[in-house]
């Protein structure tokens, strides 16, 4: 089909949100590439982009199959962080006792490094999917109770009093006004805690799996086998870019009225 | 009792006498005693001392004070969101305890919901108090033409300027036809001229709508100008220092501004601050 408009179809294109951090993509690999040329880097310290690219081409099945238990064990991880997540904040946010007890203690446990209770978790749920579940569920949860609270908690007061006022239950006003105020917070924490929830399932991979991309990684470092383990580190961005994505556009479908996704105007360069 | 019959044909001075006014207390609202004291961790704060007043139905009744007197509080034990530590208040003879619903609140913030349109907001006292939406369709959109909002209902609050958003927020203080408005500093944040217009228009809006209206503010031109009586209170714990009647006629005019009746009320209302301090 002609296109009528070539100038316009050029400047659509080039301003389409995808098309800036990609062309900045393509930047980081040249000077990769260059960098390793110009001073000489040995292979078994930093791979070239086309080794790797060469890995991902003929290793793809093998990735493939192996980034399904990994990206099963984010999302199981992710779903529980936000399920018990957002109402544990509700908790904390509604009752002054509850955070009293809760909430320091919520602080101090994310100060305990789970990569180094990781194997705990092995000797306790043995080398299936549940360590790396309750991994990426550890590292996630965190993010999105904090960020919870906070939406629970910057409700203006008179609103809630108007609410109350016109005679609704605690319910009523908790649904018509506390919950959608806080999920623009709750949908931060969200992000946050998907990103997260890879790395958890990777650190369960590491202590004590046989499959998964971190189980991956981790026999290709052993063998020094680097290429491959920076194809499993590609896996491993493009899996946190797409959950990353989808979490943004389930957020734009649902809080459409926030001031972060009011229609932008447009620049045209 | 409708304010535009008052009687206007009064002495000259009568509107610098003190006015005690107790007519039928079981309809408007009525205070006896009522005094707030907020418990804190460091101590007893009070807020109110005991006050006694009656407001009539369909009166404009204008509260002013210094910031801190405990207005605000007023607001919150008359709509029954707090109970007073002492005393009690009848509204329509029946004594509040916890929220009736029997109000309209309009507060310095619109505070319309973000995420509902217009329309939306006005009907959120219809969801909480659990109404039929159907039926009150009508009103809310009757009610949004009566502050010129018609047209506007599926627009987000956003896209409205605040002093249309403030005339929204008085929609939905009156979707649910309560019998009194509570107003705590509704235009204390548009500007002056904004404010001004304002001003005529809810006056113009509580004669359509006969409301009782509670109404409190800052300002002592604007009290004087919208009141059938003026409340002044004192300083922190507030109590009542004055209630002077308005005897300016109705429908008034921004013009009424010069009538020498009342530049000297607001005159005399100002002394009430000035002998202590300024009125910030």
């Amino acid at each position: 089909m002609a296109e009528p408009k070539p100038q316009n179809a050029v400047s659509k294109m080039l301003n389409a949100a995808w098309v800036r951090p990609f062309l900045f993509l393509v930047f980081i690999v040249v000077a990769w590439d260059l960098s390793i040329r110009l001073f000489r880097i040995p292979a078994y310290q930093i791979p070239s982009p086309l080794d790797v690219v060469a890995v991902l081409r003929t290793e793809w099945p093998e990735l493939l199959r192996q980034s399904w238990p990994t990206t099963y064990a984010t999302v199981c991880g992710f779903l529980l962080s936000a399920l018990f997540g957002i109402p544990v904040a509700m908790l904390i946010a509604g009752s002054k006792t509850v955070e009293s007890y809760v909430y320091p203690l919520l602080v101090f446990s994310q100060s305990v490094p789970k990569i180094a209770i990781a194997p705990l978790f092995v000797v306790w749920f043995g080398f299936g999917i549940i360590p790396k579940v309750i991994s990426a569920f550890l590292l996630g949860f965190f993010p999105v109770v904090v960020s919870a609270v906070q939406g629970f908690k910057s409700v203006d007061p008179d609103m809630v009093d108007l609410a109350r006022a016109m005679q609704g239950s605690r319910f009523q006003v908790f649904r018509a006004v506390n919950l959608p105020h806080a999920l623009p917070a709750i949908f931060s924490g969200l992000k946050v805690s998907v990103t997260l929830a890879v790395v958890g399932a990777v650190v369960g991979e590491f202590v004590g799996s046989n499959s998964g991309i971190g189980y991956v990684m981790q026999r290709s470092i052993g063998t020094f086998d680097l290429p491959t383990m920076f194809a499993a580190l590609v896996i491993l961005a493009l899996l946190g870019v797409v959950l990353f994505w989808i979490v943004d556009r389930i957020e734009k479908l649902v809080i459409p009225w926030h001031v972060s996704q009011r229609e932008d105007v447009i620049f045209a360069s | 009792m409708n304010p535009a019959t008052k009687p206007i044909d009064i002495q000259p001075a009568a509107h610098l006498r003190l006015v005690s006014d107790r007519a039928g207390e079981a309809s408007g609202i009525q205070l006896s005693g009522v005094s707030k004291t907020y418990r804190t961790r460091d101590g007893d704060v009070p807020s109110l001392r005991p006050l006694d007043f009656h407001i009539n139905d369909g009166e404009f009744f204008v509260v002013v004070g210094p910031s801190g007197c405990g207005k605000s509080t007023l607001l919150k034990l008359i709509s029954g969101l707090l109970p007073p530590t002492s005393g009690e208040i009848l509204v329509e003879g029946e004594k509040v305890t916890t929220p009736h619903g029997n109000v309209g609140i309009v507060f310095q913030n619109a505070l319309l919901l973000p995420w509902r349109n217009i329309l939306g907001n006005v009907m959120l006292p219809i969801d909480m108090k659990r109404l039929p939406r159907q039926q009150y369709f009508d009103r809310a959109k009757s009610l949004l033409k009566l502050v010129g909002l018609d047209g506007f209902e599926k627009k987000l609050p956003w896209q409205l300027s605040g002093g249309m958003q403030q005339r929204a927020s008085i929609c939905r203080a009156l979707v649910h036809d309560p019998k009194i408005m509570l107003m705590d500093e509704p235009f204390g944040a548009l500007d002056a001229l904004t404010r001004e217009r304002m001003n005529v228009e809810l006056m113009r809006i509580q004669r359509e709508t006969r409301k009782t209206v509670l109404l409190i503010t800052h300002s002592i031109p604007e009290a004087v100008f919208l009141a059938d009586r003026v409340l002044v209170m004192t300083e922190r714990p507030g109590a009542v220092a004055a209630i002077y009647d308005v005897p300016l006629p109705r429908p008034r005019s921004l013009d009424v501004m010069a009538d020498p009746v009342f530049t000297e009320l607001v005159q005399r209302v100002r002394k009430h601050f000035f002998s202590k301090g300024a009125l910030d």
